[in-house]
């Protein structure tokens, strides 16, 4: 017995717990493997806004994501979505569907398909089109054309509502902008804050009341996306009941409560299932044996662990979270496992160009994979999220898409190989 | 690694603060008492105003709690809990430190002072006037849980009693925990240790310091944990043996925060200690993952819930304990989904912050009362006199569950 041998075993590792990880993970407990997520924190649920947008741009803006991920399948048959196969698009939209209308927010839900797009308002009155979203937010489709009141609070200084009707005026929607005074016990409140406050009936009683009287007519209702932490249903439904219309919430800066929703809904699914999420387990090195990865190690106080696997799937994100880094030496790494990477620019050849919204030589790189989603140079390694290449997510519209369908997508290949069995001690 | 150098590197670590508010989305404190203004502002904001030499620039500081659930959720590695520990202990060299805080964090004096008169003592303790008066003197809220003397020793009992040698040696670090409050707590282990092949060893030891440090008094902290660490790191002969203790708030001291906090990466003893501590979980779930653990459980018939507090979440090991009791027949485990007990080693005891460590633990008192659950388990014993205390329930060590199934005496 010693330290330097600490050491547990699993049918899967997962290392990251954002969408993808978090996605891979559960479906894979559910599917009976024992599953470990080791990570080194949370990951982007908390920062993106909680829709799940599918193909945005192409690079026009994008209605019928289903017809327009065909077309971009032909076209870049390197793009994550072709990897994995656009036909494993709609099975992960509707299992996580399912996961968060089983969640622990009673009634709580998401809304939409392939077939159309959403166009829901930013924080700062863009139009964003997303093909599944929160139903809390369905309501500020901008695809009708009904009149918009957007309502902020000064206490909450991430989201300006003058700001968000002002550009939406600009996109041919009636918008104005209403800003209330709420009686809370702190001068500045994030968001998070707020949706707590939002749990509570008085308190949603004594806004509405305060919001009535300044509402016109037939028009909706957008707010930042603050109703409620632990009864989020509840606290829209009983706001469209007071103020007898629709409401509709606006993503914000993070943190992102419906995100926060989101991770809550599938944490709580795969605890339900068995799997094993551990926080401040930074993965730091990993075994091979030939082709595959024996073990990896993670950080924990006082000595490493290893943790043995038959699979690992690869989740940690891309350059935003470090996963991928550009060293000063010009050479692109995957900081994790060290695997090789795809897309990086030769050498001598331009990394960036000047304008930044252009597109950047950089933008795809992402960890070498196969059609399975395997990992070039290890065999047991998925890879799922923005580690993939071939995808500029931001400019796409596809983030979540990708990181919801390849999590699912790995977990599925991993339980067609038959990942019941454990590993070889 | 020199201070300055390890000060650097955790202080150096808010530059890679990207502002996402994870850490604030999970702060027990921030979200439920405005006195703590969250780990982000507190942390690798307000970092950056404090300069060695000149005033604190805190107040609000002192409301954290220590729980190290930021560093937990950071995706950035940001030592947040650990920045904010090094603030508070400024704060406190600045402004002074209330004679409560020298007393409380000194469980070794009040195991000491207790144990021989542990019946008047525990009178005492459980004497509403008395602590009444305790709150207007020292400040210690007269709610608080505040654990029995048990009247004994558990040292005492480990020299006198004789672990079967086999050869395969593990030395037992048990805490002031079990040493003055819940001796039987030790006895289980050391029967279980025994029961699976070891041959325990119980030095000489004492408190590791954790109390002093969480109340910002470094320096006495520094003394105490190194002591410790001198006496247990004479015991380690060679490259197997190993220290394990069931106090798991005691065991992520020695294993990281000690060095981390206190800047004593350098100190052999301690580094050697650190890599070698066990909490008994974690060592019994591997022994079980080699195939080596006895399984020979009996059912048992009872319905747990079961909190893993967050000084063990610190250890980044995962839940050992639920995995060990899903092993006994019979038992019913519901794992708690709350992120504190709101208890914090002293922090909870305190007069100005009890109501906020009630308010923290709210979430975990209403889900135990809900769970349907007669008995809570939970690893650390400060958290287990907390929950007990909120919600009249049985708190245990998860080890007592393992006793009771392997059908062990004593």
């Amino acid at each position: 017995m010693s330290p330097r041998a600490a050491a547990l075993h699993f049918d899967t590792v997962v290392i990251g717990a954002g969408t993808a990880g978090l996605t891979a993970a559960t479906r894979l407990a559910e599917g009976g493997a024992r599953v470990c997520v080791l990570a080194k924190g949370i990951g982007s649920t908390h920062l993106a806004p909680g829709t799940v947008d599918v193909l945005g741009y192409a690079p026009d803006r994008v209605e019928e994501p289903a017809r327009a991920l065909s077309e971009l399948v032909a076209a870049r048959p390197d793009h994550p979505y072709a990897l994995m196969g656009v036909e494993s698009v709609a099975p992960a939209l509707q299992w996580f569907a399912g996961r968060i209308a089983d969640g622990p927010q009673p009634g709580y839900r998401y809304v939409g398909d392939l077939e159309r797009n959403h166009l829901l308002p930013t924080a700062v009155g863009v139009l964003r089109p997303s093909a599944l979203v929160p139903e809390t937010m369905a309501e500020g489709d901008m695809r009708t054309r009904e009149p918009v009141c957007i309502v902020g609070t000064r206490s909450l200084r991430d989201f300006h509502a003058s700001l968000c009707a002002a550009n939406l005026e600009t996109a041919g929607i009636a918008a104005r902008a209403i800003e209330v005074e709420l009686e809370l016990d702190r001068a500045d409140v994030n968001s998070l804050g707020l949706a707590r406050r939002f749990d509570d009936p008085e308190f949603r009683a004594a806004f509405a009341a305060q919001l009535a009287p300044h509402l016109h007519g037939d028009e909706r209702v957008g707010l930042p996306a603050v109703l409620g932490v632990r009864d989020p249903h509840g606290a829209w439904a009983d706001l469209q009941r007071r103020l007898g219309r629709g409401i509709f919430e606006i993503g914000t800066l993070p943190p992102s409560v419906p995100g926060m929703r989101a991770f809550e809904a599938l944490r709580t699914a795969l605890r339900s299932a068995g799997g094993r999420l551990i926080l401040g387990a930074e993965v730091i090195g990993a075994e091979r044996e030939g082709g595959r990865i024996s073990a990896v190690r993670a950080h924990a106080a006082g000595h490493d662990v290893r943790y043995h696997a038959r699979w690992f799937v690869l989740a940690t994100g891309g350059f935003a979270s470090g996963a991928i880094a550009l060293g000063s030496d010009w050479i692109t790494r995957e900081t994790v496992l060290g695997l090789p990477l795809r897309g990086a620019p030769a050498p001598g050849d331009p990394r960036f160009v000047g304008e930044y919204l252009a597109e950047q030589p950089m933008a795809r790189v992402g960890v070498a994979v196969d059609g399975a989603l395997r990992a070039e140079g290890a065999e047991n390694v998925l890879v799922a999220g923005a580690s993939l290449p071939g995808a500029v997510p931001w400019q796409e519209g596809s983030g979540e898409g990708i990181a919801l369908s390849s999590g699912h997508r790995a977990a599925e290949v991993v339980l067609a190989e038959g990942a019941g069995v454990r590993a070889a001690v | 690694m020199s201070e300055g150098v390890l000060d650097e590197l955790l202080r150096g670590s808010l530059d890679h603060c990207v502002k996402c508010t994870i850490c604030e989305t999970a702060c027990p404190v921030s979200n439920v008492t405005p006195l703590f203004a969250g780990p982000k502002y507190t942390g690798p904001q307000a970092e950056r105003y404090r300069v060695a030499d000149e005033p604190s620039v805190d107040s609000s500081v002192d409301y954290c709690s220590g729980c190290g659930i930021c560093t937990q959720s950071c995706p950035q590695g940001v030592k947040i809990a650990e920045i904010n520990s090094q603030a508070r202990n400024k704060l406190k060299r600045q402004k002074g430190v209330p004679l409560r805080d020298r007393i409380i964090t000194r469980p070794t004096w009040l195991g000491r002072a207790g144990t021989p008169v542990a019946k008047l003592a525990n009178l005492t303790i459980d004497s509403r006037p008395l602590r009444i008066l305790g709150e207007k003197l020292l400040k210690v809220h007269r709610d608080a849980p505040a654990p029995e003397f048990a009247g004994r020793r558990f040292s005492r009992w480990a020299r006198k009693h004789e672990s079967p040698s086999t050869g395969r040696k593990v030395i037992y670090f048990h805490g002031c925990g079990t040493e003055y409050y819940e001796p039987e707590e030790g006895e289980k282990v050391v029967a279980i240790l025994e029961h699976n092949g070891f041959e325990v060893q119980v030095p000489k030891q004492d408190c590791c310091g954790l109390p002093l440090q969480s109340s910002g008094l470094f320096d006495d902290a520094r003394k105490v944990v190194l002591r410790l660490a001198r006496n247990l790191a004479k015991h380690v002969h060679d490259e197997d043996t190993i220290i394990v203790g069931n106090a798991t708030s005691c065991t992520l001291m020695l294993k990281r925060e000690a060095r981390e906090i206190l800047s004593l990466e350098d100190d052999p003893d301690l580094k050697l200690v650190s890599e070698r501590t066990y909490d008994i979980c974690e060592l019994l779930l591997e022994l079980h993952d080699r195939g080596e653990l006895k399984t020979d459980f009996q059912a048992v018939q009872d319905t747990i819930a079961y909190h893993a507090p967050c000084q063990q979440q610190g250890h980044s090991i995962g839940k050992p304990a639920l995995e060990l009791l899903a092993l006994i027949p019979g038992l019913q485990v519901t794992e708690m989904n709350a992120r504190c007990c709101g208890i914090a080693g002293t922090y909870g005891l305190k007069a100005e912050k009890y109501d906020i460590a009630m308010a923290v633990g709210a979430d975990l008192f209403e889900q135990v009362r809900t769970s349907g659950a007669a008995t809570v388990a939970c690893d650390s014993e400060t958290c287990r006199w907390q929950i007990a205390k909120a919600t009249d329930r049985p708190a245990v060590h998860p080890i007592d569950l393992l006793h009771r199934a392997y059908g062990l005496q004593g």
